[in-house]
């Protein structure tokens, strides 16, 4: 039974219970788990999860549907601009508005700065717990230069708020896509000067390959998706299995690895920040003119200049920020591939301004129930660098 | 994915009485009782022309006045043609009220956290579940949140302060 | 003064409070408590673009007991607020606590039954910094009033003892 006692003769065997609690450094956020050890090896390891339950879902039953949008952005703060669209596409399609085109491209700009956004910060503090200090201060630097280009768009750092029901909030500043064509220009050779810290240094590849192996049917059965069940071999991405939002025409690769490993999982996250990049130099030159919110009074906020002279734009606003749009009553599920995986939008509308019920599938949530399976009868220090590449955000994953 | 092909399939196998399966906004629903839902789960995930083997999440709607209550959701993605189908039923009340249904833990693991989550939710028993403790609330408190009858604040009964 | 100018400014001269607060509030060592979106923020404030380590924190502590300074960044659920508790019990004297964010001033944009509404209804708080999320500048603002609250502090005098017990209750 144990690798330990086997060796002591009269050895005593016992399971040692450590807390890996819910202040630690390398748990990303609020997160408890209770690890078995027998010595050094993880028996087993059980999350506790709810550190950071802060009631997403019942608060959004209580608000109105444009209310909603900061909400959900706070639930993956990481790439806040993939919740708000998910939910904004969810409600457009049972209000059966479309949005326009130009809303679209600004949309996929701001997804696919999102994802970067994210993939940025999980290399930074993914190396930083495997050893590696250096990543992470060049991520965090690069992250500075995308948080002014979400401040140009509607003034926040973090959570922008930029999507709105129907479109975008407002026009593009001056200046913001000089400054996205520069960082497009020089950010492919930033990603492959990070690579050099990584990709082919001996001990990352030491300490990652054929640590916490995830094989794909495992993985399927236990619902993981995003960039974890594209190292374990399957060439999955909502992307262009189901398209939205006007992907169907971008050109862009789905890197796939078959390592099933963490190593395999950085050479995909890797390989997405790339394809990223692709996307937006084709957004930039794909840019059409023309609104940036769909004309349907009486649901979707009017421009704003119009409300300064015209008096039914002007009631159509009071309306709606008082009473809230009536969407009429159906369900839909809207899933979209975020930086983590497929996170889905499941909403029953009533006919009233408030959403009868909002569900949340965050795939934070459902790749960590892979934790106990990649994790168990690996080492310790393994079990910290397996948790720190299934990419949790605590939001997201307590909502 | 053609419904009527979903509705021949389910109907031929388990009685075409309480299937029924409609389209809302594109995307097919299933309803069916909540008796046969692991046997259902099954045969959807094994047969050929359907084979969902993703399950994206199971949640629960509080359909407060209705009798049964809880009305389940599962939702679920074939890997191999990419479609979606949404599988939806009601909790099986007993005589003093509570909810039940069987679990689809056997079908698709994934199902575990998502029912255990569900279950402290809205106070719905998953049969046979190999793990049934509350996830994310916590172990002392006796609240399900999500009910519609529950307000917004929670109650000083149910979900005390836990510093004290 | 008069000592100072006779020793051609080579020596200054002051009282032992405000040598005691200025030792205080120039190494003050922060705990790295980061619980929600705020703590995003708190990190980049600790790096290169809005250096922290100008005023002597860069030093983060993980343990509790080497550190003296509490920014409670994000939401404190009600199931956290146990641990929240414990660790700052666990922090020396003198120790002081920031709330970071809207969430840890007032409960923020969540108002029900999991969020607690205001870390100040449990713990002592030196500084509100709100904001959602705060700018790094809006925190470093926040520090740098911390300290200025710091130097008027009658530590030697009158010093403050926080005596909330949770341990063994």
């Amino acid at each position: 039974m144990s690798q330990v006692t086997n060796k002591i003769p009269d050895g005593r065997s016992e399971l040692m219970e450590l807390n890996l609690g819910p202040h630690h450094p390398s748990t990303h956020g609020v997160f408890r788990a209770i690890v078995e050890l027998d010595g050094e090896i993880v028996v087993n390891v059980v999350p506790y999860l709810g550190y950071l339950h802060r009631g997403f879902e019942k608060t959004c039953e209580n608000k109105q549907y444009h209310q909603v949008i900061p909400l959900t952005e706070r639930c993956d703060y990481m790439g806040a601009s993939s919740n708000s669209l998910v939910y904004a596409m969810c409600v457009e399609k049972l209000l059966g508005v479309t949005v326009p085109e130009r809303a679209q491209v600004v949309r996929v700009m701001m997804a696919e700065l999102s994802r970067i956004f994210s993939h940025l910060f999980w290399l930074g503090t993914h190396g930083h717990d495997v050893g590696a200090m250096t990543p992470l201060f060049y991520m965090l630097r690069e992250r500075e230069e995308i948080m002014n280009l979400f401040e140009l768009t509607a003034g926040g750092r973090l959570m922008p708020n930029y999507i709105r029901l129907g479109g975008i909030s407002q026009e593009l500043e001056e200046g913001f896509l000089d400054k996205l064509k520069a960082f497009c220009d020089h950010f492919d050779q930033r990603v492959d000067e990070y690579e050099t810290l990584l990709t082919k240094n001996v001990i990352y590849i030491d300490r990652t390959k054929d640590v916490g192996y995830l094989s794909l049917k495992d993985a399927l059965d236990l619902g993981i998706s995003g960039p974890m069940i594209r190292a374990s071999g399957l060439k999955w991405d909502i992307r262009k299995s189901n398209p939205y939002c006007g992907y169907e025409s971008y050109d862009f690769d789905i890197p796939v690895q078959h390592g099933c490993d963490i190593y395999s999982r950085y050479l995909v996250r890797v390989q997405e920040m790339r394809e990223s990049n692709k996307i937006l130099r084709q957004t930039l030159k794909k840019l059409p003119g023309g609104p940036i919110r769909a004309n349907v009074p009486g649901k979707i906020f009017p421009d704003q200049q119009e409300i300064y002279t015209k008096m039914e734009a002007l009631i159509h606003h009071f309306m709606l920020v008082v009473r809230g749009v009536s969407v009429p009553s159906g369900e839909y599920y809207q899933c979209i591939e975020s930086p983590r995986g497929e996170l889905g939008c499941y909403i029953i509308s009533d006919g009233t301004p408030n959403p009868y019920r909002l569900k949340w599938r965050a795939p934070a949530f459902v790749n960590l129930q892979a934790l106990q399976k990649m994790a168990n009868g690996s080492l310790f220090a393994d079990l910290i660098a397996i948790l720190s590449s299934v990419d949790i955000v605590l939001a997201e994953v307590d909502r | 994915m053609n419904p009527e092909m979903v509705k021949e399939k389910l109907a031929s196998r388990f009685g075409d009485e309480s299937i029924s399966v409609q389209t809302i906004l594109d995307q097919v629903v299933v309803n069916v009782p909540g008796q046969l839902i692991v046997p259902i789960c099954e045969f959807v995930r094994d047969d050929p022309d359907l084979k969902f083997d993703f399950l994206s999440f199971v949640g629960a709607v509080d359909r407060m006045p209705e009798s049964p209550r809880f009305e389940l959701i599962y939702q679920l993605y074939s890997t191999s043609s990419s479609e979606r189908l949404r599988i939806k039923t009601r909790a099986i009340e007993n005589e003093s009220g509570e909810a039940s249904i069987d679990s689809v833990y056997g079908v698709w693991a994934s199902s575990n956290w998502h029912e255990r989550e569900t279950a402290e939710m809205f106070g719905i028993v998953f049969e046979n579940h190999p793990d049934p403790r509350k996830l994310l609330l916590p172990d002392e408190w006796n609240a399900h949140p999500l009910r519609k009858d529950f307000p917004i604040m929670g109650t000083e009964q149910d979900t005390p302060d836990l510093s004290k | 003064m008069g000592i100072e100018n006779h020793l051609d400014n080579t020596v200054h001269v002051t009282n032992l409070e405000w040598f005691v607060n200025w030792a205080r509030k120039s190494s003050m060592w922060p705990l790295g408590f980061g619980l929600a979106c705020c703590a995003l923020e708190m990190i980049a404030a600790f790096v290169s673009r809005y250096d922290l380590s100008r005023f002597g924190m860069e030093v983060a502590r993980p343990s509790p007991r080497h550190a003296d300074l509490m920014i409670v960044s994000g939401t404190a659920s009600k199931k956290m607020l146990p641990a929240v508790l414990r660790i700052y019990e666990q922090m020396a004297e003198p120790k002081w606590v920031i709330a970071m964010g809207a969430c840890a001033c007032s409960g923020g944009i969540y108002k029900n039954y999991a969020v607690v509404q205001g870390i100040d209804k449990y713990l002592p708080v030196d500084v509100y910094v709100p904001g959602c999320p705060p700018r790094p500048e809006a925190l470093l603002d926040g520090i740098l009033q911390l300290h200025a609250k710091v130097m008027k502090e009658q530590s030697i005098k009158n010093p403050q003892f926080h005596g909330i017990k949770v341990v063994g209750k």
